[in-house]
């Protein structure tokens, strides 16, 4: 039975040689060239993936045959059944982006940050580290995206998206 | 890359026995290695894959800590113990890095990543002594705002890029050993090497030895610790240097102290003669000037990094002085 590991809902198999990288898997082998490669040495957050849909990983520094078995998420599984995920939605009604090229990575990165708030995980600007539960705020986004970099500076549009998201989350 | 085979390890056991007698390296997140490996500064034939090893955070009776080395960096942080009685873990640990690559590195990895030296990187344009043994040092002349002022030779000035290490160092952490002839502990102080003449061997673990476990003793007055981190942006970007502390003072007189150093030396720095000279003293700020300078007495700046003695030395009274008035409720001591 070949190894695999799933993208986006489908079971493809891991490469014979070790060496590919999860994004050169995603780009150049299933041609879902959705995910970037910005820098390919973990400084730019543009290949962010998802695994197991929430955990923020960065595909250019993981070796594919690493992650046998499990399921990885890209910017082209994110719609269901046609209509976009809120993120996406909300990244354009924001003007979330301007050439696009950090986008992909900014949205997959910014539903593993939700999820990383939902479970209280602190960040380097959050004050209390006891407390069970974090305050959401702009500096906490910031803080929590700076994986993520946009050399087009559409951050504020990126903020807005994702705190318009959330907003409508916890409501 | 050259190439390599990759396996997986079952369980401890077999990491060692698969990592036994070949050119080969244990694989974790893979956040430095792949890296590495790319950059051909590392050459394996053989990549054994420890990232499903134990990584459970397990409280001991005796107050102290025990985390598998396969624990992520985000596991640690978040982790309620570690948030509640060792602080500054968590501080260390979330001011490094991004939330990514947390998620994806583990405890074992951050131990034992290489330095951000940029001519240790540069193979087609720099010397270095740790990539090439014996071919000469370009940062000691060259480009070293971010390299060492203590613990350097003439040899190499590189810096241990870690964070997480600077806090586990003051915390007097243990480190969990084993290889195929067994197991054994080390305190984290004492498992990076200084460079003196052969820079290119950076530890004191034998061929083969697996990181299992780490350990952090119980320290009633560590949760009160913090980490402060000094960097050119406010985030996602090393240290330039950094201050872990922790102070226990009874009566204005300090019972016990913990000082650790990060981006000023080539391991995370215990400033153990800082500390001596806090110990049994009144906290105030002359005093905790005094340690400071104790400590950086030695300091051997380079070039372009004479800015981190004085750096280094203000961060750590603010990081002392603003423990002692968190303790006592916002005033002077
Ligand atoms: C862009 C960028 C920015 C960064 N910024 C920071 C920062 O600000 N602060 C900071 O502290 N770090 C920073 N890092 C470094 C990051 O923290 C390390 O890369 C990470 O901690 C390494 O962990 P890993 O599990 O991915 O290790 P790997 O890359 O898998 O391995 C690193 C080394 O450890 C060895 N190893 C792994 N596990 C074990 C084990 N159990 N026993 C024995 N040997 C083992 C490997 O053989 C290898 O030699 C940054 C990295 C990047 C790419
Ligand atoms: S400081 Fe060390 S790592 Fe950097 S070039 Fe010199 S020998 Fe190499
Ligand atoms: S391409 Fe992976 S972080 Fe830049
Ligand atoms: S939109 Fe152009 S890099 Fe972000």
């Amino acid at each position: 039975m070949p190894q695999t590991l799933s993208i986006n809902g489908t079971d493809v198999p891991l490469p014979d040689d070790p060496r590919v990288s999860l994004l050169d898997l995603l780009r150049d082998h299933l041609q879902l060239a959705g995910v970037k490669k910005g820098c390919n040495q973990g400084a730019c957050g543009a290949c962010t993936v998802l695994l197991d849909g929430k955990e923020r990983i960065l595909s250019c520094m993981a070796l594919a045959v690493q992650y046998e078995g499990r399921k990885v998420t890209s910017i082209e599984g994110l719609a269901a059944n046609g209509t976009l995920h809120p993120l996406q939605q909300a990244f354009i009604d924001h003007d979330g982006f301007q050439c696009g090229y950090c986008t992909p990575g900014q949205i997959c990165s910014s539903i593993g940050m939700v999820e990383e708030l939902r479970r209280g995980v602190p960040s380097h600007v959050t004050d209390d580290l006891s407390a069970e539960t974090i305050a959401f705020s702009r500096e906490e986004i910031q803080e929590r995206m700076s994986g993520n970099l946009c050399r087009c500076g559409a951050y504020n549009g990126i903020i807005a998206a994702i705190s318009e998201t959330h907003a409508k989350a916890v409501r | 890359m050259n190439p390599f085979t990759y396996a997986r390890a079952a369980d401890v056991d077999d990491a060692v026995q698969l990592a036994a007698g070949s050119q080969a390296k244990y694989l974790g997140g893979g956040t430095n290695l792949v890296d590495l490996l790319r950059e051909t500064l590392e050459r394996p034939t053989a990549l054994v894959d420890v990232t499903g090893l134990p990584s459970a955070i397990e409280e001991r009776s005796d107050g102290s800590l025990l985390i598998g080395a396969a624990a992520t960096n985000t596991a640690v942080a978040e982790h309620h113990s570690v948030r509640t009685r060792f602080p500054m873990l968590t501080r260390a640990i979330s001011a490094g890095a991004s939330a990514q690559i947390r998620n994806m590195a583990t405890v074992g990895g951050n131990i034992l990543q290489r330095t951000r030296c940029n001519y240790f990187y540069d193979h087609a344009g720099s010397r270095c002594n740790k990539r090439s043994p014996g071919q000469g040092c370009d940062a000691i002349e060259g480009a070293n705002r971010n390299h060492a002022i203590l613990g350097g030779s003439p040899s190499c000035v590189a810096t241990h890029p870690s964070d997480m290490c600077v806090a586990l160092v003051a915390l007097g952490a243990v480190v969990h050993l084993q290889s195929t002839r067994g197991t054994r502990t080390l305190p984290l102080t004492d498992l990076h090497r200084l460079p003196e003449t052969s820079p290119d061997q950076e530890t004191f673990l034998k061929p083969g030895e697996l990181i299992t476990a780490v350990e952090i003793p119980a320290l009633p007055f560590a949760s009160d610790s913090t980490y402060r981190k000094v960097r050119d942006r406010a985030s996602y970007a090393f240290a330039l240097i950094s201050v872990a502390a922790a102070i226990d003072v009874k009566d204005d007189i300090i019972q016990d102290v913990r000082l650790a150093f990060g981006g000023v030396a080539p391991k995370p720095w215990r400033a153990w003669n800082a500390e001596a000279a806090l110990k049994g003293k009144p906290a105030t700020l002359e005093n905790f000037c005094v340690a400071a300078e104790a400590e950086l007495s030695d300091a051997s700046p380079l070039r372009d990094n004479g800015f981190k003695v004085a750096l280094t030395n203000r961060t750590m009274v603010a990081v002392l002085d603003a423990l002692v008035r968190e303790k006592n409720g916002g005033s002077n001591p």
